[in-house]
């Protein structure tokens, strides 16, 4: 194999052809499909009178509808309930398997799909939803997709596409204490950009990325969308492969072996060129907090609120506007900055580690009063092995409530939102105006242990102010 | 209404309907609740809903004279916001088989092509005069030819452009990346002969 990135080595084993319009048809090994952006592409392949080419390959889950206080059928919302009940039919019809709920496997499609071993390094991944760049941390190649080919991918398990450019994201040293791979990502799209990425995809390399564990790095690729780029990834290594090793869907045996040897070959060349390359230093990024209306208007935690003159000519409108929305004055340190609503779940930061980031800070604490938290496990492996642990207690006994597996507050497609001009901290990936349900509502962007903190104090906070009591 | 398209797209005849702003975008087209839905059959009725609602029945879409239009004239960057592909399924369900503009969002340009809804562009000037000609002459049948590419009335006929690639398609009826897609299924088996992963990870 000659030498190159391992995109571009994973491009060309997956390039079926080359398309009149000039785009490549790439072949897609993982196909990944909820209840919201599929049910108009299984209705355009029934009126096209075609079948699914690859159901083995397709696999399915519920999230972003499903409510997280009770989620015993039917739903109270009648259209949550028909977006269900259609997936589950489609799934039947075509022979897709599903992982429902109580199937013990359900949960949000980006935490279901690597707890499983489904997600492996060396594939191509789609999925009708744009964080669908969290299994690069896998070193696969993963992309979001629109309806229209979800339907294509569907028909004939493959897509038209155009190669992207790569960026090396080098980042040096170690993280420093009680810093994550959230603050991390908040702090290179902060400077980046949001629009930074378009037309790249991240390779994330050096020696803080490879001391990053499984979950971390998919909190990192996770949000490689939210600063532009359509895909991120990490080389697949020793830790991969501990990650994946019995998973249930993940190779056993001599296969398992036969496995690890092809992996290997896929990690990018020493020589390989990168189309551009931008280094960072770890040990000087600190926790890193959102205070406007785009993932990329980030602060560390001693900062604040930028002022006019602090930002590039093209930048301003969008903070004038964030000023007035978020109602922060330019100069307002974003400590101390009070908050209404806690969340912590989402695909970015709804997996163990990040509970017991949140639940180390929780414990022995309590909500400070007025506000409303919970936590929203990202699926039901992770609230079992969490309340296995005994983390749900900690949180309860904390004042937090601790909720069943989905996509929740992140985008508020379910009955969890916030009120009016409430103000959250939240571990999700947006902080667009209205996300979280309510269109004057306002988010701030932070890890979960970050969050947790502010939910006992009511208020951001430093997390590193805090004392530690780690739960596992 | 007309049936949706299929096959080669050439010319798409019918009445106009001039909807006049720079920079429309997709949340205005097709607000986000609308989003919760298991098919694109209602967005016909909800294009535009909240701008129709604020404007009680003075809308464009919902005046009289441009009831049945099928040719939408817009300004510049239309189509701009999120990707959602409800924004070209709602116009097309309300009956727009085409659309004539200054300019269009990358990806909305792109979904509309994926329906086989043409996007013609035109200097601002030449929609100016177009869009004061439908306002007046609501009735006036046009034709958008994408061989000669004009767009033209009894009347009229001005000069419009479709991007070479996208026309290609639209004309040979190859608009559809799905067909296109399909066409390669030998391939497809193939490459999934050589993927280690789909093959117990044996060396080829
Ligand atoms: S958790 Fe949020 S970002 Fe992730 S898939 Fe669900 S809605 Fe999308």
């Amino acid at each position: 194999m000659s030498s190159g990135t391992l995109y571009d080595k994973v491009w060309d084993l997956h390039r079926v052809a080359e398309l009149p319009g000039g785009s490549t048809q790439l072949f897609v090994g993982l196909h990944l499909i909820h209840e919201v952006t599929s049910p108009q592409a299984f209705a355009a392949l029934r009126d096209k009178g075609l079948s699914v080419r690859c159901p083995e390959r397709t696999v399915a889950t519920v999230d972003h509808i499903v409510p997280t206080t009770s989620q015993s059928r039917p739903f109270a919302d009648p259209l949550a309930e028909e977006m269900l009940s259609t997936l589950e039919r489609n799934c039947a019809e075509h022979g897709i398997t599903l992982n429902g709920i109580g199937s013990g496997r359900q949960g949000i499609v980006h935490v279901i799909a690597p707890e499983l071993g489904l997600t492996q390094p060396g594939m191509t991944v789609a999925c009708g939803d744009s964080h669908t760049s969290t299994h690069g941390a896998f070193g696969a190649i993963a992309f979001g997709i629109g309806t229209s080919q979800v339907r294509d991918v569907l028909a004939s398990q493959s897509l038209a596409m155009n190669k992207l450019k790569v960026r090396r994201i080098q980042v040096n040293g170690r993280l420093a204490e009680g810093v994550s791979a959230k603050d991390l990502i908040l702090h290179v799209i902060r400077t980046l950009g949001v629009k930074g990425g378009v037309g790249y995809a991240y390779e994330f390399a050096g020696s803080a990325i490879t001391a990053l564990s499984m979950e971390e790095r998919m909190t990192l690729c996770n949000m490689a969308i939210e600063g532009g780029a359509r895909c991120g990834y990490v080389n697949p290594d020793a830790v991969t492969f501990n990650y994946l090793k019995g998973r249930p869907e993940a190779p056993s045996g001599e296969a398992w072996d036969r496995a690890v040897q092809w992996w290997r070959t896929l990690v990018s060349d020493e020589d390989a060129v990168v189309d551009d390359e931008v280094v960072f230093e770890a040990a000087t990024i600190a926790p890193t907090v959102t205070w406007g209306i785009t993932p990329g208007q980030g602060l560390g935690i001693d900062e604040c609120v930028p002022t006019l003159e602090q930002l590039e000519p093209g930048e301003r409108p969008i903070a004038e506007e964030a000023y007035r929305y978020m109602d922060l004055q330019p100069g307002t340190a974003i400590a101390g900055v009070p908050v209404d609503v806690c969340f912590i779940g989402s695909c970015t930061n709804g997996r163990i580690s990040d509970l017991r980031a949140a639940a180390a800070v929780a414990r022995g604490r309590h909500v400070a009063s007025g506000i409303k938290a919970f936590v929203v496990p990202g699926s039901e492996q992770v609230a079992q092995a969490a309340e296995a642990e005994g983390l749900d207690q900690v949180f309860r006994e904390a004042g937090f409530e601790w909720r069943e597996p989905g996509c929740s507050m992140c985008l508020a497609m379910n009955p969890d939102r916030i009120e009016g001009r409430q103000i959250s901290a939240s571990s999700s990936n947006r902080n667009f105006k209205g996300r979280q349900g309510s269109a004057s509502g306002r988010t701030l962007l932070m890890s979960p242990a970050m969050v947790a903190a502010a939910a006992v104090l009511g208020h951001v906070t430093d997390v590193r102010n805090l004392s530690l009591q780690p739960t596992a | 209404m007309n049936s949706f398209p299929s096959g080669p797209v050439d010319q798409v005849v019918g009445t106009a309907l001039a909807l006049i702003g720079e920079d429309i975008d997709t949340d205005r087209i097709i607000p986000a609740r609308f989003l919760k839905c298991v098919s694109f059959d209602a967005l016909g009725d909800q294009v535009f809903a909240d701008d129709r609602s604020e404007l009680n029945g003075e809308h464009p879409f919902d005046q009289q004279q441009f009831q049945g239009a099928s040719i939408l004239v817009v300004n510049g960057n239309f189509g701009c916001g999120s990707s959602r592909e409800h924004a070209p399924q709602a116009l097309m369900r309300w009956g727009i088989r085409a659309v004539v503009g200054i300019s269009f969002a990358e990806i909305f340009y792109g979904n509309c092509l994926a329906l086989g809804l043409p996007c013609a562009t035109a200097p601002a000037e030449t929609i100016a005069a177009l869009q004061a000609k439908v306002l007046t002459s609501p009735a006036l049948p046009w034709t958008l030819d994408l061989e000669t590419m004009t767009f033209a009335s009894a009347t009229d006929q001005w000069a419009v452009a479709v991007d070479s690639g996208p026309r290609q398609m639209l004309l040979s009826g190859r608009w559809d990346a799905t067909s296109q897609l399909l066409d390669q299924g030998e391939e497809v088996k193939r490459l999934m002969q050589l993927l280690p992963y789909l093959n117990g990870f044996i060396a080829q």
